[in-house]
């Protein structure tokens, strides 16, 4: 086998390392928004809840969640490793980015839903275009920063067999005795997709800067 | 006969042990500015927050026109677009332009086509002056110019009436006479204005009547000329003076 079979073998995995991210961080968002909004806004009751959630999957390993979905959940359910192992990384993953979007709502001003809510708007239009599109924008730095983890985290997946680039790094290094080439390359290839998703927040996070005087 | 446009009856506003103000009456008619005076933390913010109901009065009764808007099943939503409201900080929306932020109640709360709706925003950004600011964002808008969208936003939503909660006091002495100018243009043009200021050279040239408020009541009210050269109690004339020594000199700079 030549270097680049060897390479490719290995990047061939990126796609399911793409896949889970693609699943765990929107699936994440979603509920950790949804969450976040119910935490801030949704009275003492909800907050409680809220917290005990958070609290709950921010103390558990993603490793460890990942294993009670996919031996003990999905006993009854036919939910594949790459499915199990995606939305057991998103259920951690909402956790956090409740945590960041409540952050990000609590920095927007109360005042700024005062002054939407004077000229008439009913509160859920006040939070939604007033205070939810400054929240976003002060999220995208934690969030970048989550997003990260997130893919980093994907690699756990290749505990329950999922054929992504961690996987495929073991699997070939056994095969050809290669090992430090093949974890080096898994190294390069997710710090290659850390980067660019980073980068690729920062422009996003420039581009949705709100002008202003120095 | 003028009609009021805001009846004010018995009203009072605690918080916990602590008395805002209470049985308090006032009477807006339709073109008046009022100007409401008096020390720091008499209740006068609180009032005007009561009125717009952002702050529910504890007891006591507010009509808009004929509807009570104290009632219980008033929807409040429907209250607030009818009476503008101009706060101490601007609190414009930080992520919109200055016609974002007067478009967006057009856009979403009167539903207006996004054509209309910035055709009626650019009406209102030149009648304060500032057509040529349109795009650009409250952080590039010095404090007066901020003051100036705010109070587009809140005329854009032809309200009944305008509450200004201390417009001015958040800005340089050199800022004060573009917004208190715009303020005055309002009045002129027949808009009824409940102002609580400090500027004493706005109240004794542009109100029909200055009320004086103090520890949670109102003391005295009456037309410029009555409160100022005859006062019916001491207090007032000695408030009134005092408050005209302080900001006397800045009346020169924004005549």
């Amino acid at each position: 086998m030549d270097f680049g079979q060897f390479i490719s073998y290995i990047a061939s995995g990126t796609v399911y390392t793409v896949g889970v991210t693609l699943i765990a961080l929107p699936s994440g968002l979603l509920i950790g928004t949804i969450l976040a909004l119910l935490y801030v806004y949704g009275g003492k009751a909800a907050a409680r809840v809220m917290n005990l959630y958070s609290t709950v999957f921010r103390g558990i390993p993603p490793l460890v969640l990942l294993f009670i979905l996919f031996f003990a959940v999905t006993r009854g359910i036919n939910l594949s490793a790459f499915w199990a192992g995606s939305l057991s990384l998103g259920i951690v993953s909402s956790a956090y980015q409740m945590e960041i979007v409540r952050g990000a709502l609590l920095s927007v001003s109360g005042d700024q839903l005062m002054a939407a809510r004077a000229i008439g708007m009913s509160r859920l239009q006040s939070i939604r275009y007033v205070v939810l599109p400054q929240a976003v924008r002060l999220a995208i730095p934690p969030w970048s920063n989550e997003a990260a983890i997130v893919i980093k985290d994907s690699s756990l997946v290749y505990a329950l067999g999922v054929p992504e680039i961690l996987r495929r790094a073991q699997l070939i290094g056994a095969s050809s005795q290669r090992y430090l080439l093949a974890y080096l390359s898994a190294a390069v290839i997710y710090f290659l997709l850390v980067f660019g998703t980073t980068r690729l927040l920062a422009v996003l996070e420039k581009k949705l800067t709100i002008p202003s005087n120095p | 006969m003028p009609e009021p446009i805001l009846t004010i009856k018995n009203l009072t506003k605690k918080y916990g042990e602590n008395v805002i103000f209470q049985h308090l009456d006032l009477t807006v008619n339709e073109g008046d500015t009022i100007v409401i005076i008096g020390p720091s933390g008499t209740g006068k913010s609180t009032l005007l927050r009561c009125i717009n109901l952002l702050t529910r009065p504890d007891e006591g009764q507010i009509w808009l026109d004929d509807m009570e808007i104290t009632a219980k099943d008033c929807d409040e939503d429907q209250v607030r677009q009818h009476i503008g409201m101009v706060f101490q900080n601007f609190l414009l929306f930080n992520h919109l332009t200055a016609l974002g932020n007067v478009k967006l109640g057009l856009s979403k709360v009167k539903k207006m086509s996004d054509e209309a709706a910035t055709e009626k925003a650019m009406h209102e950004l030149a009648r304060v002056g500032l057509a040529d600011r349109a795009d650009h964002y409250p952080g590039q808008l010095s404090g007066g110019q901020q003051q100036r969208v705010g109070i587009a936003r809140a005329l854009a939503m032809d309200p009944r009436i305008m509450l200004f909660d201390e417009p001015t006091s958040a800005l340089d002495p050199e800022l004060i006479g573009e917004v208190l100018e715009v303020m005055r243009q309002l009045a002129l043009d027949g808009m009824t204005m409940l102002v609580v200021t400090h500027e004493m050279g706005f109240a004794r040239e542009v109100a029909d009547r200055i009320v004086f408020m103090e520890k949670g009541y109102i003391v005295e009210e009456g037309s410029p000329d009555e409160m100022f050269n005859h006062p019916k109690f001491p207090r007032t004339r000695e408030f009134l003076w005092k408050i005209t020594e302080l900001y006397g000199k800045k009346e020169t700079d924004t005549n």
